[in-house]
């Protein structure tokens, strides 16, 4: 009875699907093209960077897609060395992983504050805290250079740390001041019976309790610092021994010009681990720019 | 090398023990401390950090920053609003102006109408978050490796010769009687071809977020909606896009915060020139190639008026919605 009852049902879909499927084949081609079109520039790079250069300025690289594939690592090797690259991914890391650190521990005691402390004036601290976010960091350079001056941390990996702290920081409090408030109060007495104290809950509860907001501010924070070119460029100067990814890749455009195999090539350096991080925590990563986002 | 691997090692390991060996002392002194103004000194000791970052990067700059937009290059003497007067009449600012103008509208446009396109095509098919993937993955780069992407697929070739930038290529292939053109010269277009990079970075973000929103909306409203005889147009305008009102106006103010401030892609892109440059682009230059400290102080406080608007809404709204979650 039941089988006669889905054979019929089949029977009578089959059709139905057909034209179903036939009337949404225009959205599917639409989003298909979307795609392509999103992935076009980035597959040209890619190509690009693999291309002896002899070929890459007389033809297009969909050129290069045809069988009696021509594809060489000499780029690559030519720009980690004679041009700095290998260096300045060095650099990006020295420079990216204290300076998303650093922001999110000093964060994390003020909003453990915030969220779980009575004080006077608390709300009115915390909103004048979150309304930093209005600032630019245009708003700040010229005072900070000043101040790196005389304090000589202009152009060290310190100084750099401690300005994208400073930077970072409105939004890593507010961020995570909102998580750890949810926290269930409960939890948080239990604990406080037992005989803890504030650094043993902090460490032993809260922060343990919040990894996934913690995950998501600090892809956001690595991004921002990774990316970041305006920070590096007024703080650090051009010197290639100090310069992050982004300073020496708008560096070589102009020594560089059309030397595409090149330019190509140092892009994809300095894109190959952020990509990783997006395909290996695809979630976290999602999150942590859809959070960060307000920032700006 | 060597002193590098040592600095690897006090940052990797030091840091940290800094920072937890701060609060460790910090608990330590307060059990010093007697019980009436233990919890009074406790929490401004845990804030102590971030208030001073706060104050050293951000309160003292900006009110300096102030201070010397009235004050000559070398902020040596006062003079008034000259600094102002001078941006709102020299012709090369009031094009970065016009050209931060067409930023809002242009790149904050195209990002909100394809990431709202994205977001509802992509919410009925089974493969949707593969397709928004691809659309998202821009975000992971560098606004200077979009740079260079772009500036390749821009690439301009004389008309005898092949064309290598996959722009002018395509062009010339499907549009009969195209000859190449020069993107990032040619005026007023090159402007619109900065900010079509930049809106290939960004859209995914309004998708993805506009796409999570959209999986709010009750189906069963829809499915009324459509039973009672409602075009897909109209569902669309009646009922979905009112639904997503608020999450458009955080997606939209973000978006025009982050025009407002372009900085890098046209640094790499153009370094505006060729009328092509944007304010956050003259500070920098003001201040580096000129050293006129005034006039670049001048411009981040401009940048701050255009931004402090929109960022209260953006904060306001952001919340609202956090509060409806």
């Amino acid at each position: 009875m039941q089988i006669a009852a889905l054979r019929k049902s089949v029977a009578v879909s089959f059709p139905a699907r057909l034209g179903h499927a036939l009337r949404r084949g225009p959205l599917h081609i639409i989003i298909i093209a979307i795609c392509l079109l999103w992935m076009v520039p980035a597959v040209g790079l890619l190509v690009s960077s693999f291309r002896p250069p002899s070929v890459v300025t007389r033809t297009g690289w969909w050129t290069a897609l045809h069988p009696t594939f021509h594809f060489t690592l000499d780029n690559y090797q030519k720009v980690l060395t004679t041009n700095h690259m290998g260096q300045s991914f060095v650099n990006s890391l020295f420079i990216a992983v204290p300076a998303t650190v650093i922001p999110i521990l000093v964060a994390a005691y003020a909003a453990y504050a915030f969220a779980w402390m009575e004080f006077p004036g608390r709300d009115w601290l915390f909103l004048i805290v979150v309304g930093l976010l209005v600032v630019p960091p245009q708003m700040t350079l010229i005072p900070v250079l000043r101040l790196y001056t005389n304090l000589h941390l202009a152009g060290t990996f310190p100084g750099l740390w401690l300005a994208h702290t400073g930077y970072g920081l409105p939004f890593a409090v507010y961020l995570l001041r909102n998580f750890f408030g949810s926290l269930p109060r409960e939890m948080m007495e239990s604990a406080y019976v037992d005989g803890a104290g504030p650094f043993t809950v902090f460490f032993r509860l809260v922060l343990p309790t919040s990894v996934p907001a913690l995950a998501s501010l600090a892809i956001f924070q690595f991004m921002w610092v990774w990316n970041d070119l305006l920070i590096a460029l007024v703080y650090l100067g051009g010197a290639p021994s100090v310069a992050p990814m982004p300073v020496t890749i708008s560096n070589l455009v102009n020594s560089l010009g059309q030397n595409w195999q090149l330019l190509t090539a140092a892009a994809f350096i300095s894109m190959a681990l952020p990509l990783t991080v997006f395909f290996t925590l695809q979630r976290y990563f999602v999150s942590g720019i859809l959070t960060g986002s307000v920032k700006g | 090398m060597s002193d590098r691997i040592i600095l690897a090692l006090v940052v990797v390991l030091g840091v940290p023990a800094a920072l937890v060996g701060y609060l460790a002392l910090i608990e330590w002194l307060v059990r010093g401390v007697s019980n009436h103004w233990r919890p009074r000194l406790r929490p401004w000791l845990w804030l102590l950090p971030v208030l001073a970052f706060l104050g050293v990067y951000l309160v003292y700059p900006s009110l300096k920053t102030i201070y010397l937009s009235f004050l000559d290059a070398s902020s040596q003497k006062f003079v008034g609003l000259d600094n102002y007067r001078y941006i709102f009449t020299d012709r090369t600012n009031l094009i970065s102006l016009r050209n931060n103008v067409l930023w809002v509208i242009f790149f904050t446009g195209a990002v909100v109408t394809f990431g709202l396109l994205i977001a509802v095509l992509t919410d009925r098919v089974r493969y949707e978050s593969l397709a928004r993937g691809v659309v998202f993955l821009p975000m992971a780069v560098s606004f200077v490796a979009a740079g260079v992407i772009w500036r390749f697929m821009y690439d301009y070739r004389p008309p005898s010769l092949p064309q290598t930038g996959t722009v002018n290529a395509l062009l010339g292939a499907v549009v009969p009687g195209f000859t190449p053109h020069a993107w990032l010269i040619q005026r007023p277009l090159n402007t619109f071809a900065i900010i079509g990079a930049s809106v290939w970075m960004w859209t995914g973000f309004a998708a993805v977020i506009l796409a999570a929103a959209l999986k709010g909306v009750p189906a069963d409203v829809l499915e009324a909606a459509r039973v009672d005889g409602a075009g897909e147009w109209q569902v669309f305008w009646r009922i979905i896009f009112p639904l997503l009102g608020t999450t458009i106006a955080v997606v939209t103010t973000t978006v025009v915060i982050i025009a407002l401030k372009a900085f890098d892609i046209v640094y790499v892109m153009t370094n505006g020139n060729y009328d092509t440059d944007v304010i956050a682009n003259r500070m920098y230059k003001e201040m580096f190639n000129f050293r006129n400290f005034g006039r670049a102080s001048a411009i981040a406080v401009i940048l701050l008026c255009a931004i402090v608007p929109v960022m209260l809404y953006n904060l306001r709204s952001f919340r609202t919605q956090e509060a409806t979650r």
